[in-house]
């Protein structure tokens, strides 16, 4: 397949009174057609900041790119400017939002909120423009599309409102669509009908997807490869495969050890401890070293590079290294890589990149 | 885990008046018990009642119709002023949200000592400190922490001040309305390994109010599933998740997607329709298991014991 998206070295920085705070700090991957890439962590671990630098939905000020690049198709994002954006925007990419209930305009109808990127991107005229948001709504599922255009958001449900917003982010057939926590707000039974929903729209378009969640159990649901983000930087990436089954990384041990799996019984949960550092001033080594129980002396002095586990799966974490002793990853951890028997031994050396 | 009834929850109806002539019926002939000593843990979908549930067993309603009774005695009676108060130091209650459930203009000290002086547990300002230090120990802050305002706490930390807060007045039941929902994954660990350590500790009962399925499974004794105003299903949690009965509850259990990609890979959604349900009278709460029950008609009964019921010896 062919890569749709690269990121290289990206920096993000948030200019405050406080000096400066480096939300993201040097994140790479890249995305290939019709993939969808889930990125996990923490709330302030830099993922929607990720995703919104693609976008360059950053305010600036305070914020800026400060290293790296966006490829996009070929083309760098992160030296374009507002002008060339806004062609992009909407109608190349585009993004869902977190709360259904506040990023659509209270004050218009619907219909006219879809159909406005039809008529900037598209050129449509309006009648073609209504009749393309009619199909849109029977494509994302919402009954009665003819009657339905001509109502406000308060007249819709929160799932019926999420699929607007979904809608709105597929008027123009982006090649790349960014979900940030798009069903986080919603209950379980309307969350299964939109991730069904957005499932079944990428396969119809081939659209490239970046799903942010915190959710394990959606990432499971929706992704080919999942990135785990840590104080602004991807700390492990593979296939959902590797993530769920064959965890390096004590993060990600930590993340996947602090959900009950439904069969889980009176163990205690594993909370990973403490909460996560300041970006203002990151700590020297591994930024995760204070909270991570398996840390070593290594871990407070310096920063481990990415190793290889496979070829599509890398983690950042000195226990990777050759010298690095076995460590076992946590019971609930343990339990779920059930089925991969080579685990625990030699293969938890990796190479170094 | 005893069996010995702590509240008792009768025919409970709480009606909101909307308009002249429209009701809505957010909570609708409730009944269940909660036993000393273990986790009751309440879920359903937004708008199903599960909330005000919970608000009106504290009294932060008065119910419509119905009754709780705590600890054998009526909670929504007629009590004077030193009978509430009494009252109120029993039950307690942990909010959904720790951004807006602190005050942000008061310290924490005297957010968590509030409690303590409106009944008079402590009998000098050294003593209301200590207690308060002792508190914020317990639910794993330090004492250093009591001089400052909520705003210089992360959202973790935050409900552990509102957990230090419920316990500050001695309760033995409390009620924690989503406590986890607005928290991180691992920062929900941490706090429900808190809420379970506290229980054993200090043998309180939780009435534990969540929409995300997986963790009331992990903390709760048993649980009832509301729908619309109505528990349509009451059962161990261990029994509720491997023999769910009512179809609402098989679709509710069905969408949770579990982190676990090859589940999920097979995982099949149903989707409920209440249309499908025997009409031919009103639906009863009836025991198809023993401790398992679920709202049927007769005829429904009748069938669910046949597929779902344990074969008498």
């Amino acid at each position: 397949m062919e890569k749709l998206l690269e990121v290289n070295n990206l920096h993000v920085s948030f200019d405050t009174y406080g000096g400066e705070v480096q939300a993201v700090r040097g994140v790479t991957f890249d995305l290939k057609r019709g993939e969808t890439l889930a990125i996990v962590g923490e709330s302030g671990s830099g993922k929607s900041v990720t995703t919104k630098a693609l976008m360059q939905l950053i305010p600036k000020p305070p914020g800026r790119i400060k290293e790296g690049e966006i490829l996009f198709e070929g083309r760098d994002i992160a030296k374009m400017n507002e002008k060339q954006m806004q062609k992009i925007r909407g109608k190349e990419m585009s993004m869902i939002f977190q709360d259904p209930m506040t990023s659509l305009n209270p004050t218009m109808k619907v219909g006219n909120q879809i159909m406005e990127g039809l008529i900037k991107h598209q050129k449509m005229n309006k009648s073609q423009a209504r009749k393309r948001v009619v199909e849109l709504l029977e494509l994302v599922g919402i009954p009665d599309p003819e009657n339905r255009i001509k109502q406000y958001p308060h007249q819709f449900s929160g799932g019926m409102r999420q699929r607007v917003v979904v809608a709105i982010a597929l008027a123009c057939n982006p090649k790349l669509l960014i979900a940030d926590e798009p069903t986080t707000a919603l209950d379980v039974t309307i969350q299964a009908q939109i991730l069904e929903l957005m499932k079944d729209i990428q396969k119809k378009t081939d659209s490239a997807t970046i799903f942010i969640t915190h959710d394990l159990g959606v990432v499971a649901n929706v992704a080919d490869r999942v990135a785990v983000m840590y104080a602004g930087k991807i700390v492990e990436v593979g296939t959902v495969d590797d993530i769920f089954y064959n965890p390096k990384h004590p993060y990600t041990w930590g993340l996947l050890g602090s959900m009950p799996s439904l069969d889980s019984e009176d163990e205690e949960l594993y909370a990973i401890p403490g909460s996560p550092p300041d970006l203002l001033d990151p700590p020297k080594g591994d930024a995760f070293a204070a909270r991570n129980d398996y840390a070593m002396k290594i871990d407070l002095e310096e920063e481990p590079p990415m190793f290889k586990v496979s070829d599509t799966h890398y983690a950042a974490t000195w226990l990777l290294h050759e010298n690095a002793p076995d460590m076992d990853p946590p019971e609930m951890v343990k339990k779920r890589m059930k089925g991969m028997a080579n685990m625990s031994s030699s293969s938890s050396e990796g190479d170094r990149v | 885990m005893s069996q010995e009834k702590l509240v008792e929850i009768k025919n409970l109806k709480q009606h909101f008046k909307t308009g002249r002539h429209s009701v809505v019926k957010a909570v609708d002939g409730l009944n269940f018990d909660i036993y000393k000593g273990e986790t009751f843990g309440l879920v359903g979908e937004s708008g199903c009642g599960k909330s005000t549930t919970g608000r009106t067993i504290i009294r932060l309603y008065d119910a419509t119709d119905g009754e709780v009774i705590f600890d054998g005695e009526d909670v929504h009676g007629k009590k004077d002023r030193s009978e509430l108060k009494r009252f109120n130091r029993e039950m307690q209650m942990i909010f959904q949200d720790p951004y807006a459930s602190l005050n942000p203009r008061m310290k924490v000290e005297d957010i968590i000592a509030e409690g303590m002086d409106i009944h008079g547990l402590a009998s000098n300002d050294k003593e209301r400190k200590a207690r308060v230090h002792d508190l914020l120990e317990t639910v794993g802050l330090n004492k250093e922490h009591a001089n400052r305002y909520p705003h210089e706490f992360s959202g973790g930390q935050r409900q552990r001040i509102g957990i230090a807060r419920a316990l500050a007045v001695d309760p033995s039941f409390i009620i924690a309305d989503e406590p986890i929902s607005a928290l991180d994954v691992s920062i929900q660990a941490q706090v429900v390994n808190l809420l379970k350590k506290l229980q054993e500790e200090k043998g309180l009962t939780y009435l534990f109010i969540a929409h995300d399925l997986s963790m009331v499974k992990y903390i709760s004794d048993r649980i009832g599933v509301m729908y619309f105003g109505k528990m349509v299903e009451l059962a161990t949690a261990d029994d509720l998740y491997n023999h769910p009965i009512h179809p609402y509850t098989q679709s509710l259990l069905s969408a949770i997607p579990l982190p676990d990609p090859d589940y999920e890979r097979s995982r099949e959604r149903f989707t409920y329709d209440p249309n499908n349900h025997d009409t031919s009278e009103e639906p009863e709460f009836r025991e198809v298991r023993p401790g398992h029950f679920v709202l049927c008609t007769t005829k429904e009964f009748e069938h669910y014991k046949k597929e779902h019921g344990v074969v008498n010896q």
